[in-house]
Order: C-alpha cells, then sequence, then structure tokens
C-alpha cells in the first residue's frame, strides 16, 4: 500500500473513532460524568504534549506550563467577553498570547545552558498567579470569572461539543508534533537534547531551535488553557498554581521524555486516577510526588520506556494487518503517527 | 588556511588562553599536542564559536571567524569532532549522519557523501539503523568522525581521536586520519598522544598552560631533546 494510501486509512480509522466515541458520548452512552473527566483529560493530555516537545525532546526543563494555560484561558476569555471576539478566533488569540509570553521568556533564559528555564518558569508561573488574582477587572480577581460564553448553551450538547473539540484539537496536535519530530527541524530540537555541544558543533542553530521549540511549547499549552475556558465556562487563578504545573511534568515523565504515546497514556491515566482518589482529598496531592519518585526510581525512561520507547503507528499496525512486511525504513522509525 | 593570532580566552577569571598563534596551510596535517588543561580543546572551541574569545583574531580563508555563530563557521567549512566523541546516543547511526549534513541544501552531494562514508566506514553501513548509543567506543569514534565529515569540511578539527580507544583501533582510526587528508581535507589534530600524532602530522606545535612554547616541523620535533622529555617519555 503506498503511503498515500496509508496516510488516507488512517486518517478514516481516526476519523472513525473519534466520531464513535462522539457517538457513545452524544448518545449518554457515556455519561456526562465520564465525559467531563475525558475532556479535562484531553485538555491536560495537549498541555503535557506542549510540555514534552520543551522538556522531553529539546531537553530544557520547564516548571510553568500552568502560567501558559492560564495566559490561554484568560485572554480567550477576555477576548469573548470584553470584545465579542468569536470563540474560535479568540482561542486563537489565547493560544498566540501565550505563545508570545513563551518567545519573551525563552528570548533571554534559552542562550545560557543550565537549568535557567526551570527556574525563571517557575517564576513565570506564579507571578501570572498573583498577577491574575490582581486584576479584578480583567479577571474577576481571586473569586474568579464567571459567565464565560460556552461552546454551546444547549445542556445536552454542551459536553458533547466540548468533548468533541478537545478530542479534535489533541488529534491535529499529535499528527503537528509526530511529523514535525520527524523532520529535520525535529531532529535537530532532539540532537539538543542528546548534546548540545555536538549539536553546535554540527552547525545546528541551538538558540533558535530551542526558542522555536519553547514557543511552540507555549503554544500548546495556551491551547490548552483556550479549550479550558469555554469548556467549564469559570476560571479562577488558583486554578492555575504550581502544583497544576507539576501535573503536566508528571504526565510527561511517567508516559516518558520524548515519547507522545505515553503522554496521551500516562495523562488520561492520571487524569482518572486523580478523579478515582478524589475521597482522599487533600491527601491525593502527596500521591504525585510518590509516583515521580516511584517513576524516576524503578523506571526512569517511564511507561513507553518498557516497549522500547516505541512510538505507536496506526501506519505500522495497518500494515501488518494487510499483511505488507514494513519495508525496514518504516519499522525503524521511532516517532509515529496519531 | 586557517590564521589565529594572540588569541585569549578566558572562563570567567581563568586566564585558559595566553596569546596563541599557529597557522594550517591547505593540505597539511598540523598538531596541537599538550599534556591535560593545557588549553587545546579551549582552542578548538575559540576557533568554531562555541566560546567567546577575549582578544585575538581566527581567519579562515581570508574570513574573520571571531564574530560567527557556530553554524556560519561549519556552511564555511570548518568542522569539528568533538573531544570525547559526543554522537547523539539516543538517535540512530543515520541519523547521526543526517544531523552532520544538517547545514547542507545540495541533496545529491549529501547522497554522494553517504556513498563515499559508507566505503571508507563499512562497519557503519552495516549498523545504520542502530542506535548510535549501543556502538563500540571506535565504532562511535568513526562515526563522530563521518558525521562530521557529512559536513563535507575543507578543514577538520580533531578533538583526541584516540581518546580511550585501544591501541590497534587507535592505528585504525589515525590511517583514516592520513585517508581523509590524503582526499584533500586539511586537518588540525588535537592530542594528548604525541608520539603517534607527530608521526602523521606535518607541522606540530606545543601548547603548555595556555602557551604555545614550541613549533616546527613534526619529525623535528619528534627527535627533539625537549619534547622527548616532555611528552614522548625520554
Ligand atoms: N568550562 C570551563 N570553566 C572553567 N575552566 C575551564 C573550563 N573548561 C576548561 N577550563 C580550564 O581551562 C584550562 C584548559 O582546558 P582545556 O579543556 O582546553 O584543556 P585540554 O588541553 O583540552 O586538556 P585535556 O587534554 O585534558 O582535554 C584548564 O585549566 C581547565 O581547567
Ligand atoms: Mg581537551
Amino acid at each position: 500500500m503506498s503511503t498515500k494510501k496509508t496516510a488516507v486509512v488512517c486518517f478514516l480509522v481516526v476519523a472513525v473513532v473519534l466520531l464513535l466515541l462522539y457517538t457513545l458520548v452524544a448518545l449518554r452512552i457515556i455519561d456526562e460524568y465520564t465525559s467531563q473527566v475525558l475532556t479535562v483529560a484531553g485538555i491536560n493530555v495537549i498541555i503535557a504534549l506542549g510540555l514534552n516537545l520543551i522538556s522531553g525532546f529539546t531537553g530544557q526543563l520547564a516548571l510553568g506550563h500552568a502560567g501558559f494555560m492560564a495566559v490561554g484561558a484568560y485572554t480567550t476569555a477576555a477576548l469573548v467577553m470584553k470584545l465579542n471576539v468569536p470563540i474560535f478566533p479568540a482561542m486563537l488569540g489565547g493560544a498566540l498570547m501565550a505563545a508570545l509570553f513563551g518567545f519573551l521568556i525563552g528570548l533571554p533564559t534559552l542562550r545560557l545552558r543550565g537549568d535557567y528555564l526551570a527556574i525563571v518558569t517557575l517564576g513565570f508561573g506564579e507571578i501570572i498567579r498573583v498577577v491574575m488574582i490582581n486584576l479584578p477587572k480583567l479577571t474577576g480577581g481571586p473569586a474568579g470569572l464567571k459567565g464565560i460564553p460556552t461552546f454551546t448553551t444547549n445542556f445536552f450538547w454542551r459536553p458533547v461539543l466540548s468533548f468533541a473539540m478537545v478530542y479534535f484539537t489533541l488529534a491535529l496536535v499529535v499528527v503537528f508534533l509526530s511529523n514535525l519530530l520527524k523532520s529535520s527541524h525535529g531532529k535537530a530540537i532532539i540532537s539538543i537534547r542528546e548534546d548540545e555541544i555536538a549539536a553546535n558543533a554540527m552547525g545546528i542553530n541551538v538558540f533558535y531551535y530551542k526558542i522555536f521549540a519553547f514557543t511552540l511549547s507555549a503554544f500548546i499549552g495556551g491551547l490548552g488553557g483556550a479549550l479550558y475556558a469555554p469548556f467549564f465556562g469559570y476560571l479562577s487563578p488558583n486554578m492555575f498554581n504550581f502544583q497544576k504545573s507539576v501535573e503536566f511534568l508528571i504526565i510527561v515523565v511517567l508516559g516518558g521524555m520524548g515519547n507522545l504515546t505515553g503522554t496521551v497514556l500516562a495523562g488520561i491515566g492520571l487524569t482518572y486516577l486523580q478523579e478515582i482518589l478524589r475521597f482522599l482529598k487533600d491527601y491525593r496531592l502527596v500521591i504525585y510526588p510518590v509516583i515521580l519518585i516511584i517513576v524516576m526510581i524503578f523506571q526512569p525512561s517511564g511507561v513507553m520506556g518498557l516497549f522500547g520507547n516505541r512510538e505507536f503507528s496506526l501506519t505500522a499496525i495497518i500494515n501488518k494487518l494487510i499483511g505488507k512486511s514494513p519495508n525496514r525504513e518504516k519499522s525503524a522509525d521511532k516517532a509515529g503517527e496519531v | 588556511m586557517l590564521k589565529v593570532e594572540n588569541l585569549d580566552v578566558y572562563y570567567g577569571n581563568i586566564h585558559a588562553l595566553h596569546a596563541v598563534s599557529f597557522e594550517v596551510k591547505e593540505g597539511e596535517i598540523v598538531t596541537l599536542i599538550g599534556a591535560n588543561g593545557a588549553g587545546k580543546t579551549t582552542t578548538l572551541h575559540a576557533i568554531s564559536g562555541l566560546i567567546p574569545i577575549a582578544a585575538g583574531s581566527v581567519r579562515f580563508l581570508d574570513q574573520d571567524l571571531t564574530s560567527l555563530t557556530p553554524h556560519k563557521i561549519v556552511e564555511l567549512g570548518l568542522t569539528q569532532v568533538p573531544e570525547g566523541r559526543r554522537i547523539f546516543a539516543n538517535l540512530t547511526v543515520k541519523e547521526n549522519l543526517e544531523m552532520g549534513a544538517f547545514t547542507r541544501k545540495d541533496r545529491k552531494g549529501v547522497n554522494d557523501d553517504y556513498e563515499r562514508i559508507f566505503t571508507r566506514f563499512p562497519r557503519l553501513k552495516e549498523r545504520l539503523k542502530q542506535v548510535a548509543g549501543t556502538l563500540s567506543g571506535g565504532e562511535q569514534q568513526m562515526l563522530a568522525i563521518a558525521r562530521t565529515l557529512m559536513s563535507r569540511p575543507k578543514l577538520v578539527l580533531m578533538d583526541e581521536p584516540s581518546m580511550g580507544l585501544a591501541p590497534l583501533l587507535v592505528k585504525e582510526i589515525f590511517d583514516i586520519i592520513k585517508e581523509i587528508n590524503a582526499t584533500g581535507t586539511t586537518i588540525l589534530l588535537v592530542e594528548q598522544n604525541a608520539q603517534l600524532a607527530l608521526t602523521i602530522a606535518d607541522r606540530a606545535y606545543v601548547l603548555e598552560t595556555g602557551r604555545v612554547v614550541l613549533q616546527g616541523d613534526a619529525k623535528e620535533l619528534a627527535n627533539s631533546e625537549e619534547v622527548r622529555k616532555a611528552y614522548l617519555g625520554g
């Protein structure tokens, strides 16, 4: 089967799966609670994918993705509520604003080697939160911002539409990232993680690619926030605290740094775990660090490390199903499709 | 081809290079020898633009390199094989070679160079899909050299290619260096293994605590009393 045909089949399979899930949600076979949890999980996965790009693939630790999420969410809400911008352009605006913040933070910090980015993003996350608390006109202050227009006001369609929006965006992000990472730009990004000095010595513009990866990472973080605002219809600064940033990092580490498939699995799994452990109240905050420590000790390469750090690839599976011996080029390729 | 004049480099307060001057002419193998911490790696990093220069000048093919970024310097045809190999351990051999050709736009030329590399390093060809971190030390050094050659450099800086290798492998690597030079690539070779470096080099410079203390024809230096005592074990 030609690559083109396989790609079409892949697209169809993904479309059918999404449609099937969508139908299950729409028919309330998946109940409202489950669909809400799945939607939150999807948003968490999107933001964690963004974080994985800079921390897992580029090797630059970032500790403030809740901050980019907040920028994306509040900007979207402000555009819709204050300037009457339609929801989709507003969401794009939210993501772009987060990207701008990423770019401005990256410019002075990524020039330096070492863990400056971790420190500065950590500070950024906290500063954003404090600023949100102290800008009540724009953000509703500590009490939060209520009445953000949701995707639809129809009680029945609201969870269905949110679910569809989030998973459609998630699919786009995964396809985009997996293609990017297979390209020469992606290889340049990965070689920075592998060895910054060697990457530099081979003529890779390390600073440029770090800025590029970090800005894109912030954009994706903002996109997650932009989806969050019209999904919940309510925002409060404390939703975006340091704990939230750590959650994203744990998803990335648990799934495997530099593995997209792992981030998707860990993101959904951890969001569910968090729901199951809700009865523990604040004690569940202890669970995350414990999971992190256990993973670091026993399986530092994350869940996908158990599978040779391979990516899930529909193309490979389809080729196998139709009995085509996958050409060697493909099977050795670690980056996956969808 | 390469002219370094009065190069001064600092790491914070540490004055690592003191007015280092030397020259590499087209087609030569020039070696820079010296003990641990003499400033050999520092010199190569300064030439490649990987660390800032405090004073002095570096000229390559009549271009001033001092204000250029590392990737511009690679594009001009000056690439280094870094100390300790520094291959991309989680990428495949093929991907490592691709990264070596990163600055090049001429697809056809790059493909020709793959073939050339495969004839020179048949062992790498057998291991194209293998993850580079699983190669043996000698294979990794070959990959590091091959990766650098993929940028089609006019001048290659090599930082201690013999480091950590068994004598037989060292000889193999040095044979490869001679071959590369014979096909028209100029080489600046940094070595602690002075004896071996002096046998394949045309000229040599001796670096001691950041200063050039001796220079001359490689054979003459190999026979000189001073060098024998200090670097060749009598
Ligand atoms: N990043 C750094 N920060 C501070 N000092 C450094 C740094 N790198 C090197 N130095 C110092 O500069 C001097 C020269 O080091 P350099 O690495 O150039 O030596 P070398 O000749 O390559 O040694 P070796 O044979 O061990 O590789 C040494 O005294 C070293 O301690
Ligand atoms: Mg050195």
